[in-house]
């Protein structure tokens, strides 16, 4: 069921390898994501998921193989090299400073200064700038129970933290999301909520990959998932093509997908 | 199905808070009111007791004279605290704050005295202004040398700056002996090691140059601290260093320019120090650091990083040295002092923690 389209990956990876000491992180794995779509990456513990999503975020820097982003190859020593080519990602761990208001968060790391001397000579920061920013990029999102920009992150509950990290890589004209298990420390509602705002920020054009271990969730929002198993990819198939138990299969190694079955070209 | 999330979140809002709540939200947003409220209260008390009942000597209290000392009191305290409060912002300690401005001061002093004078013959005698430029940099350079092994070796600033009182206490004693520079042995330089100290009248108060240059230090710090990218970063190293590594802020730089910036700060405060005190003495203050981390904790700055305003360290200074003048000039013990602030600084602990679980 592969389709036949010149569109090129935004994000692609080539015989990418990791190890840590002798643990293999990565072995000879594969990677495509293509402009505009949900990846989801799904595998078992271990599997390597985070190592290559950190591969690609600038976390980690690979022993061998290419990454190359809008065809162009690159080599990222930091995220803040990932960064700075459109590539941003949500921590698990949603890497917020809880005593900062929003907009510092949303900053946080690229403050923009005043005009002028106060802001070349006294370093000002532009704060109201930086709030009008951030009011907006969170309205933009839906995101809009928020009562107060000023108000500190450690304030806010799990799902509207989430949110900030995630309009916080939405805002600075990315290309790339990356999102490691946004869904799991929250509840039915606020997991809804985040879904919501992965499917905006698609619509806006990005480029998402979201790791997750709920395969619900990953039916819901996936143009396609990427199968990672033992350090490479096992298959690509999208919601309509498999079941959650075919995928849970391949995860396993229960099931393999011969290469024409699988959906390596884009779907959107 | 985002309809229904975005209510109940809504909702969350909406739910009405108790008194306790709003007092919890307001010390959170505002983390100096608690002692602003506790000096206040102490401002009250000392001066109703002064007035209205026969206390000791408490009648002096409230006059311009005792308030002008009080003021011209919280000097040394006063700036050593501000390289304290950003120190602990970044969930550091430094106790070796006091060694430093020690050392720094005995550099400018035997800098500035003739050979005579001076336990380093070969380089005294030396423009004054030049010798307090140079204790400030060896100060900041002191300061840079916490800073370096706590990034470096990635030690507990606890244990580096715990070695470092000692070293530079006991580089002190080795390199200027024990011998404290009086205010006249300056001589001609007199007028520039000890200009902290010159007063001046505003009205029936009197202010010293020191006190001026306190202040200035306060709004400063404080402008740097709230109004610029380097300050916000200052404040998200103390409250998450890995969310702040992951955020793009390059942690390690961070922190060692936090401890070069206490040093210089420092530095200045061992100007004010000489000025103040009239004379440099290696024996000064030794219980310096411990007054200095217990204004900054009552001004309500987080022990654990993070959190935390200069305005609030300055307060905290008031409350030390209005405790002090008040309880002698009632009469009481200084045990008495002692008592209150040990009272005072778990109190605050425990406000920190109260406010810390905030939750809206
Ligand atoms: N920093 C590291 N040092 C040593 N080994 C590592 C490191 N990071 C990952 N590994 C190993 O690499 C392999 C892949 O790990 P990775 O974290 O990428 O798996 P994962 O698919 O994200 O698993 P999970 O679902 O548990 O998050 C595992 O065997 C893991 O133990
Ligand atoms: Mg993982």
């Amino acid at each position: 069921m592969t389709v036949v389209t010149s569109a090129q990956p935004i994000v692609q990876g080539k015989d990418l390898n990791k190890s840590f000491g002798r643990v293999i992180g990565l072995n000879n794995c594969q990677f495509e994501l293509f402009p505009g779509e949900v990846l989801a990456v799904v595998g078992d513990n271990g599997a390597g998921k985070s190592t290559l999503i950190k591969c690609i975020s600038g976390a980690h820097e690979v022993d061998s193989g290419k990454i190359f982003v809008n065809n162009q190859e690159v080599s990222f020593k930091s995220t803040h090299d990932a960064r700075s080519h459109g590539v941003e990602t949500v921590y698990q761990t949603l890497a917020v400073a809880p005593a900062l208001d929003i907009s510092e968060n949303l900053y946080l790391g690229r403050e923009v200064r005043k005009k002028g001397i106060l802001g070349k000579v006294f370093r000002s920061l532009d704060k109201k700038h930086m709030r009008e920013v951030s009011t907006k990029s969170l309205s933009d999102l839906g995101v809009l129970t928020v009562q107060s920009i000023t108000q500190t992150v450690e304030t806010l509950s799990g799902g509207q933290r989430q949110a900030v990290a995630v309009a916080r890589a939405g805002t600075f004209g990315s290309q790339v999301v990356i999102l490691d298990e946004p869904t799991a420390a929250l509840g039915v509602n606020e997991s809804a909520r985040v879904l919501q705002l992965i499917k905006d920020l698609r619509d806006r054009g990005m480029s998402i990959i979201l790791i997750s271990h709920n395969m619900p969730q990953v039916f819901d929002v996936a143009d396609r998932i990427h199968i990672q198993r033992l350090g490479r990819r096992a298959a690509v198939v999208t919601p309509q093509s498999h079941t959650m138990n075919d995928v849970v299969a391949i995860m396993t190694g229960a099931m393999t997908v011969p290469e024409e079955e699988q959906q390596l070209a884009p779907v959107r | 199905m985002s309809e229904t999330a975005r209510t109940t979140a809504a909702e969350e809002f909406a739910n009405s808070a108790t008194p306790m709540q709003k007092v919890q939200h307001a010390l959170h947003r505002y983390p100096w009111l608690s002692p602003l409220i506790v000096l206040v209260v102490l401002i009250v008390i000392f001066a109703i007791l002064g007035f209205g009942f026969d206390v000791g000597s408490l009648e002096n209290f409230a006059k311009p004279a005792t308030i002008s000392l009080m003021l011209q009191q919280t000097v040394i305290i006063g700036t050593l605290a501000v390289a304290q409060t950003i120190v602990i912002l970044t969930a550091g300690i430094d106790l070796s704050i006091g060694a430093i401005m020690v050392f720094g001061q005995m550099v400018m002093a035997n800098l500035a005295v003739s050979a005579t004078a001076s336990n380093v013959t070969f380089m005294a005698g030396q423009n004054p202004y030049l010798a307090v430029i140079i204790g400030v940099a060896v100060a900041t350079l002191a300061g840079g040398v916490n800073g370096f092994l706590i990034v470096r070796f990635n030690l507990p600033p606890f244990i580096v700056t715990l070695g470092t009182l000692s070293i530079f206490t006991a580089l002190t004693l080795i390199i200027f002996k024990a011998r404290t520079i009086q205010g006249k042995e300056f001589e001609g330089a007199q007028d520039v090691m000890g200009i902290m100290g010159k007063d001046f009248q505003i009205g029936p108060f009197g202010f010293t140059i020191g006190l001026v240059v306190m202040l200035i230090v306060y709004v400063v710090m404080a402008y740097v601290l709230r109004g610029t990218a380097w300050g916000t970063h200052v404040y998200a190293v103390g409250d998450d260093p890995t969310a702040a590594e992951l955020s793009g802020i390059n942690v390690k730089r961070v922190l060692f320019s936090v401890y070069l910036t206490a040093g210089f700060i420092i530095g200045i405060a061992g100007w004010i120090t000489i000025g103040r005190l009239g004379s440099a003495s290696p024996n000064v203050a030794p219980e310096i650091n411990l007054e200095t981390i217990t204004a900054v904790v009552i001004g309500g700055t987080s022990l654990f990083g993070g959190r935390g305003r200069l305005v609030g360290t300055l307060i905290g200074t008031f409350i030390i040295i209005i405790l002090d003048f008040g309880l002698s000039l009632a009469g009481l013990d200084q045990a008495y002092r002692v008592l209150a602030i040990g009272v005072l600084v778990i109190s605050a602990v425990a406000v920190d923690q109260w406010i810390r679980k905030v939750k809206i």
